[in-house]
């Protein structure tokens, strides 16, 4: 446990040491760089506030009900961490692992160029993405750099509804 | 230091809902029973938790290990789908959760029993058969389903004695959807790449003798309706030593329609096409032959006879034509169905499922008017479709109509009910559950696996200590 600690906060370190030079896409810990671009740290990086006002990203979710949050993010945290942060309901099922899409989101076209192209692996499952649009993307590829300031991310709408039987639903 | 904070932060919220609850006093708590601990039923029970500060939820498993299709359905070599037990561990660990393995409604327990101990049950016990072909010499030894086969691979208790035939050079594959392809998969990947994943001892032993050599994929329709998805083919098409063939003359006229097609089929299709083009630049001991445009029309000895089938609507129509395919092994692989396991449950027994609107249970199939209290998610409900955020995202919306209909008082909740009681029950409890996770992984360290999969129930609840 203890080295677990002591590993953890070491790559929390980097980490630090990374976003101060602004975060460089190509930083992979050995034992997932075979699996995905995006480090797999599990949250404690974005729980950290911003050391400085140069660090700070500005963005807004807006979950399935057109609930508005704006958070303050900093460079170098990944959107589906940073909204488990601040209560958001997007799922990461795999932990960013890219092996589902349970934080996909809509990114507010004006940002989608500044975010880095997804990579096949992304674009495979979002092929799987319940109600995808052009603007889809998953929540746990996206780190955020100062570019991103004034970001809105849409949650996707839950679910159709399923009618499984063919009856109208009634009031009770 | 960051996790510390995050615990803080829990702990704070649950003694805020604990002390809600003291306030709230008069109120009886809301006892909430979910039967089956698949990912539907982690997924309804973290959105109650979470909602309902006066609620206690009993989840029941059949089996004394948790998790449902994470553990003994996803492919052994996809640990990054697994990652989800994180997620549902912290939901069973929740202080207002109770976990009870070795419970089995129907049997221990009935249908009627839970209702009158819970205010709301929900059925989550998912798809345990499978669809036949209703062919002659179906249930002859060499034809067996892709869903036992899986099983046996996984370790599900019982299906560790299913022996399958891997003696022959052919394997044809009835059915294209992502479990076929995960069979394909199993039966095609060089050893090695298994030896470090969960994969049961005495499959690696059975698949280590294996001398099949060429999986046929066979679909009913066309390129344009196969029913893989563009991750599980790309895998495929990655695997060491294995050729994938395509036939030329199933894709005559395909290019013509990309452009018209949706952008998830638009590129799957691409894929297929960019693979048929390089097909024979590349050559392994080993080969994947997906084959569409047939349908299983007889078993024979060794061999399989398919009709050759033509489009009509997106339908797959059966012409006089025939082709027989080797087929020293058959898996059928065309869709799961659930059991009926309570005699009280309307079940639709054709399709395979529970008579629901949104979840919420009808009193018979044709009045359409819900049973109040008595709920069902995931594939009970819906039918055996889609991935983990299908199962998720209709899990989270069944949950919440309960939420609401106790808010609205569509049943009623003044009174208090007492849930399960346990007491000299042989069940498994959480820490039970984490007693066999821990022997578990220290099995598999020997060996470099992430987990030794306990297959036999009795050594499950010997190491449980039940």
């Amino acid at each position: 446990m203890f080295c677990l600690l002591l590993r953890r906060s070491a790559v929390r370190n980097t980490c630090k040491l990374i976003s101060k030079q602004i975060a460089k896409p190509a930083f992979y810990t050995p034992s997932n760089a075979l699996h995905t671009t995006i480090p797999r740290r599990h949250g404690e990086f974005e729980w950290q506030d911003p050391k400085s006002p140069e660090e700070i990203v500005n963005i807004t979710y807006v979950d399935k009900d057109g609930k508005r949050t704006q958070v303050q993010g900093k460079v170098g945290d990944n959107v589906l961490y940073l909204a488990h942060r601040h209560g958001i309901e997007m799922e990461g099922a795999c932990e960013a692992s890219l092996a589902c899409t349970t934080c996909h989101v809509y990114v507010q076209h004006d940002f989608l160029e500044k975010l880095k192209d997804a990579e096949e692996k992304e674009d495979d499952l979002l092929d799987m993405a319940p109600f995808l649009r052009e603007n889809s993307r998953l929540g746990c590829q996206i780190l955020l750099d100062k570019s991103m300031d004034g970001m809105e991310l849409v949650l996707p709408k839950a679910t159709r509804n399923f009618y499984v039987d063919g009856h109208k639903p009634k009031p009770h | 230091m960051g996790m510390g904070l995050l615990n803080i932060w829990r702990r704070g919220l649950y003694t805020s809902s604990a002390r809600l609850q003291m306030i709230q006093g008069a109120k009886p708590t809301k006892r909430i029973c979910i039967v089956g601990a698949g990912p539907a039923g982690f997924y309804a029970a973290q959105l109650i938790l979470k909602q309902l500060d006066d609620s206690v939820v009993d989840v029941l498993e059949k089996l004394p290990v948790p998790f449902g299709l994470v553990r003994f359905g996803v492919a052994p070599d996809h640990p990054e789908v697994k990652n989800v037990i994180n997620t549902f561990t912290k939901t069973a660990e929740h202080p207002r959760l109770r976990y009870f393995g070795n419970l089995s409604l129907g049997s221990d327990v009935s249908l009627q029993e839970l209702r009158d101990r819970y205010h709301a049950v929900l059925l989550t016990y998912g798809a345990d058969q499978d669809r036949q072909l209703e062919l002659e010499n179906e249930q002859q030894g060499n034809v067996i389903s892709a869903r036992k086969f899986v099983a046996w691979y996984n370790g599900l208790p019982g299906a560790e004695n299913l022996a399958p035939d891997l003696s022959g050079r052919d394997v044809t594959i009835v059915g294209q959807g992502n479990v076929a392809v995960d069979v394909a998969r199993m039966l095609l990947s060089p050893l090695d790449a298994l030896k470090t994943t969960d994969t049961t001892e005495y499959a690696l032993e059975a698949l280590s003798r294996s001398q099949v050599e060429r999986v046929h994929l066979v679909g009913r329709r066309g390129p344009l309706q196969a029913a893989f998805t563009i991750k599980e083919l790309r895998e495929m098409l990655k695997l060491p030593n294995v050729d994938t063939r395509w036939r030329t003359d199933d894709f005559s006229g395909i290019d013509l329609q990309l452009d018209k097609l949706q952008r998830p089929r638009k590129r799957l299709t691409e894929l297929m096409l960019k693979s048929l083009k390089e097909q024979g630049r590349s050559s392994g001991t080993k080969q994947f032959l997906p084959i569409f445009l047939r349908a299983p029309k007889a078993i024979g000895p060794g061999e399989m006879e398919f009709s050759v089938t033509e489009l009509q609507q997106e339908a797959a129509v059966a012409t006089s034509s025939t082709e027989r395919l080797p087929s020293h092994l058959i898996l059928r692989s065309i869709g799961y169905k659930s059991s009926c396991v309570d005699g009280a449950i309307n079940f639709d027994t054709r399709r395979g499922r529970v008579h629901n609107i949104d979840g919420r249970v009808l009193k018979d199939d044709a009045s359409g008017i819900v049973d109040p209290g008595l709920y069902v998610a995931g594939w009970l409900g819906t039918g055996p479709t889609g991935v983990i955020v299908t199962t998720m995202n209709g899990a989270f919306s069944v949950a919440k109509n309960i939420c609401d209909d106790i808010a609205a008082n569509v049943f009623d909740t003044s009174s208090a009910k007492p849930g399960y009681d346990a007491d000299g029950k042989p069940v498994v409890t959480w820490d039970g559950w984490r007693r066999i996770n821990d022997f578990e992984i220290e099995a598999g360290k020997a060996k470099g696996k992430p987990r030794e999969k306990i297959v036999s129930i009795n050594d499950m609840l010997r190491v449980a200590g039940v």
